[in-house]
């Protein structure tokens, strides 16, 4: 039993990290239409760039200024890769993005070299835990979900009640009406960069310190978030985030009927049979599904 | 004369929406049959029932003494059934030589194997295939532009083009989505005279179309749907008496003009 | 017809002309990159043709190479010595789809003759991929990205994680591959320049079958796909079926590409899985011109040769990257084309009016 709930502790905090790159693909799915390949390099830029900072600021600072500076880049990238290509096809933007994810990844490479990174915890060390009921829990997943969790409210927040957030979402539901409007829709695709590149970044120091970074951990972050959003449905978070914690607690009971190594198989392979069955995910309309291209 | 086409109770729901109620009616071998309405009667629906775009929640659709509802598009034209579009849909960056030869596909069978190590029958398919382009061209006074793209024409080529890709399928029936949409008078009355003239050659014909004088001009027969119901189905003067489609259609559009 | 022929010839000196240079230059040893280069390219232009002819992206290609490669390695130098007895091995041998030969040691060595395992392989991978195809070209778009790439990821991470297929390092001791007598691809002692030939002919071989089922009608109604799916759809083509075909098609040219690199090598490991290679076969046919064989086959040519060469040094996939970027952002048809020249003067047009008008 407390082996069990042990699994569904590590689920839940692999689910956290696999809900916020979820998340921020929806997003800028969400104002662009475009599946940003680089995403899980924005959250690896925030727990490197946070990682190098800690060196000179303390720890909370550190984080924020990493948040910073990862939303900037996200900024920079959108202005000077995508903002003013006209109309592009979904396979041009498949392959830019592809291309900067590989950038983003070399260019780590070349900065921080191929070691493994990982923050201090933000409480206690990497022994301390909380007794819950006879399973043992580290400290820093109660600040991943804590923050976690936070981060999703006020998101909920930002969409629903801030005239921004509202702008953005008139961008998804029609770009063109929106635009109409006065919504200057470009700004909006930026903002989205920006956000989502925050909202990675953040994601990437919550986790550094139990799952480690390196220049490469994006594409498998970006993949894993990838099925959580194609499982919730694609450009709805809510359903991302209940779709990140059934995969990660799958993921982790894996490991008793297959050889660790193939964790991600599994995991995968639920994205394939998703795609191939219900493309509008566990939780979608079929309905308005069918309106959609997939 | 025989019956090429046959529908029968066909139904098709969206949601909420009852696209297409109940709708029966045939089309005779050799005619042409006009399909009209208000926008939104269900036309462009009924259309895409028949050529296999979507299948029907019910009903039974009868082409050349076999039921084809359900089957695929392509399955469709290759009984013998050929479309344009409402929205020009040509293959870009192809010719316009090439765009008709496309609809040579079901009159040929070089496959994957044959394709790739060029079989010596593939040679003479392909001059066939170009044959058959070249007179459908001269049919269509299209021979000047064979070499052109077809997607850099005037519109009123481009649809020439696209009617002479289906008429490329030899089609027993050949279905025509609002040919006359942006057309102006002139070249309306030259398209009325070439369907007059495709259907000269044996090919029945089912236009959907909202310039009611082309309508009235060439057809043999119309059928008017009106929210997707069927309010008659006549020659062209009982059309034009029946009070029943002067009120949901022509009333409407005298109130229009 | 004719001018298909003339570009083969021409494309067949320029092989001669390599092999030429590099014997007076007496640099004959960067004809194994070449020849190596020679079997990506293979897998290349069968890309191309799902990418650019019917317009299907494929992320997981560098899954069906990897899945030929290591069959057909495993198969050439898994053991069966000891279950000789067993009928079904018995079987085997008579039919003559196994070879005896002696290991590294000198211990006795029952495996499959590399003919039989190649067959194998590539009749294994067309099956994978006529399975997974089905479903996977339903989806558009990114769906269809994505579930290629999952394919990919899943096939690296079965090589990497299965110790049977040597884990992370592999699996080595491949022997040559004897096509025909005297003719043998890789192996030990076997010629340099004959298996340079050998490659580049395969490829050539490739190549004509490639350009002629794109001037045949089946090309015809693949482009027709790629333009107006709904269209080529009602002009009677059976668009999933075709799609299907060609996709296959592709995996079956990775798939020889991969048997063929891992005989010539003598190993095979699991980077040659990688999403990263997936990606960089891409690339080339992006740069290529997407809708060109002549412009993927020769960037396959020339960054495969340099890559191989260790000419970018670390920054080897950061080119690719920068590369793609630059080619999507600015020539998305990419290099090789006829319209450059047009393109050019098009462009300087539109910038000298937008001059004008300010």
């Amino acid at each position: 039993m407390e082996l069990l709930l042990q699994y569904i502790v590590a689920g839940v905090t692999y689910g956290t990290i696999y809900a916020i790159v979820a998340i921020g693909f929806n997003i800028i799915y969400n104002t662009t239409g475009i599946i940003n390949f680089a995403q899980g390099e924005f959250v690896m830029l925030g727990g490197m760039t946070a990682f190098t900072l800690k060196e000179y600021l303390p720890l909370p600072v550190a984080i924020i200024s990493a948040v910073i500076i990862t939303m900037i880049i996200g900024a920079l990238i959108e202005i000077v890769f995508i903002r003013w290509l006209h109309k592009p096809s979904v396979l041009r933007m498949i392959i830019i993005t592809i291309g900067l994810s590989i950038l983003i990844r070399e260019t780590a490479l070349h900065i921080w070299g191929e070691g493994v990174t990982a923050l201090p915890y933000f409480t206690g060390t990497s022994v301390t835990s909380v007794n819950l009921g006879g399973v043992f829990v580290s400290p820093q997943v109660f600040w991943a979900v804590g923050i976690s969790s936070i981060m999703v409210i006020l998101l909920g927040i930002f969409f629903n009640f801030t005239l921004l957030g509202k702008q953005m979402r008139a961008c998804s539901a029609n770009r063109e009406a929106a635009r109409l409007c006065g919504i200057s829709t470009r700004n909006m695709v930026t903002f989205s960069f920006m956000l989502s590149a925050g909202i990675g970044a953040l994601g990437g120091c919550i986790v550094s310190p139990i799952t480690y970074i390196q220049y490469d951990s994006g594409s498998q972050l970006a993949i894993k978030g990838f099925t959580v959003a194609i499982l919730g449905g694609l450009g709805n978070s809510t359903a991302a985030v209940a779709a990140a914690m059934i995969l990660g607690i799958l993921e982790s009971f894996s490991i008793w009927a297959l050889p660790a190594a193939y964790k991600d198989v599994v995991s995968i392979a639920i994205m394939l049979i998703i795609l191939f069955v219900k493309p509008s995910g566990l939780f979608g309309n079929a309905a308005a599904a069918r309106l959609k291209e997939y | 004369m025989t019956t090429l086409l046959t529908v029968e109770k066909l139904s098709k729901r969206f949601g909420g929406l009852q696209a297409v109620n109940e709708v029966s009616f045939s089309v005779e071998a050799g005619s042409i049959k006009a399909l009209i309405g208000p926008n939104g009667a269900g036309k462009t629906t009924l259309f895409n029932l028949i050529s296999g775009v979507i299948a029907p929640d019910s009903g039974v659709i009868n082409f050349c003494g076999s039921q084809v509802q359900g089957l695929r598009p392509h399955q469709v034209a290759s009984k013998g059934m050929a479309r344009t579009f409402q929205h020009i849909r040509l293959f870009p960056k192809m010719s316009v030589l090439e765009n008709i030869m496309i609809g040579r596909h079901i009159h040929s069978r070089a496959g994957f194997v044959a394709g790739m190590l060029s079989i010596p029958y593939t040679w003479s398919e392909e001059k066939q295939i170009r044959e058959k382009a070249h007179e459908i061209m001269a049919f269509l006074d299209l021979e000047s532009l064979a070499h052109v793209e077809a997607t850099s024409l005037s519109y009123g080529q481009q649809r020439n083009v696209e009617l002479g890709r289906a008429l490329a399928c030899e089609p027993k029936l050949l279905l025509l989505d609002e040919p006359a949409a942006g057309l102006n008078m002139s070249e309306t009355t030259e398209l009325g005279a070439l369907i007059s003239r495709i259907r000269n050659t044996g090919i029945t014909v089912l236009i959907v179309e909202h310039d009611m004088g082309l309508v009235m001009d060439i057809s043999d027969e119309i059928l008017v749907l009106s929210y997707g119901k069927k309010i008659a189905d006549d020659k062209p003067l009982a059309i034009q008496s029946n009070s029943e489609v002067i009120n949901v259609y022509l009333g409407e559009d005298e109130d229009d003009a | 017809m004719s001018a298909k022929f003339i570009q083969i010839f021409g494309f067949a000196v320029t092989i001669v002309a390599i092999q030429v240079f590099t014997q007076l230059t007496d640099s004959s040893f960067h004809l194994t990159q070449f020849t190596m280069t020679a079997y990506y390219s293979l897998l290349v232009i069968g890309l191309c043709m799902l990418i650019g002819y019917a317009g299907q992206i494929s992320l997981g290609h560098a899954g069906f190479f990897a899945i030929g490669g290591y069959m057909s390695a495993f198969l050439t130098t898994h053991n069966l010595a000891a279950m000789k007895g067993t009928p079904f091995i018995a079987l085997l041998s008579k039919l003559g789809l196994l070879v005896e030969r002696k290991d590294l040691y000198g211990g006795e060595l029952l495996a499959f003759h590399p003919w039989s395992a190649c067959i194998l392989s590539v009749c294994t991978v067309l099956v994978i991929a006529y399975v997974i195809g089905g479903p996977v070209l339903k989806l558009k778009g990114h769906y269809l990205a994505m579930a290629t790439l999952g394919f990919g990821i899943i096939i690296y991470r079965i090589v990497l994680g299965t110790s049977s297929l040597g884990a992370a390092d592999g699996i080595s001791g491949v022997p040559g591959f004897s096509i025909f007598p005297g003719v043998m691809i890789g192996g030990s002692g076997s010629g340099r320049i004959l298996n340079y030939y050998v490659a580049w002919g395969i490829v050539i071989a490739g190549m004509t079958f490639l350009l002629n089922l794109i001037g045949s009608r089946v090309g015809r109604a693949l482009s027709a796909i790629h333009g107006a799916e709904d269209a080529a759809e009602a002009m009677g083509i059976p668009t999933a079926n075709y799609k299907l075909r060609v996709f296959v098609l592709s995996a079956g040219f990775a798939a020889v590409a991969g048997v063929l690199l891992t005989h010539y090598n003598g190993s095979i490991g699991p980077s040659e899985a990688s999403v990263m290679k997936s990606v960089r076969y891409v690339a080339i046919v992006a740069i290529g011109g997407m809708t060109s064989l002549w412009g993927a086959i020769s960037m396959s040519l020339i960054l495969n040769y340099f890559s191989l060469r260790g000419s970018f040094g670390t920054y080897d996939d950061a080119v690719f990257g920068v590369i793609l970027i630059l080619i999507m952002l600015f020539a998305p048809d990419g290099l090789i084309r006829k319209q450059v020249l047009g393109d050019l003067k098009s462009y300087l047009k539109r910038i000298r009016s937008k001059a004008v008008a300010s």
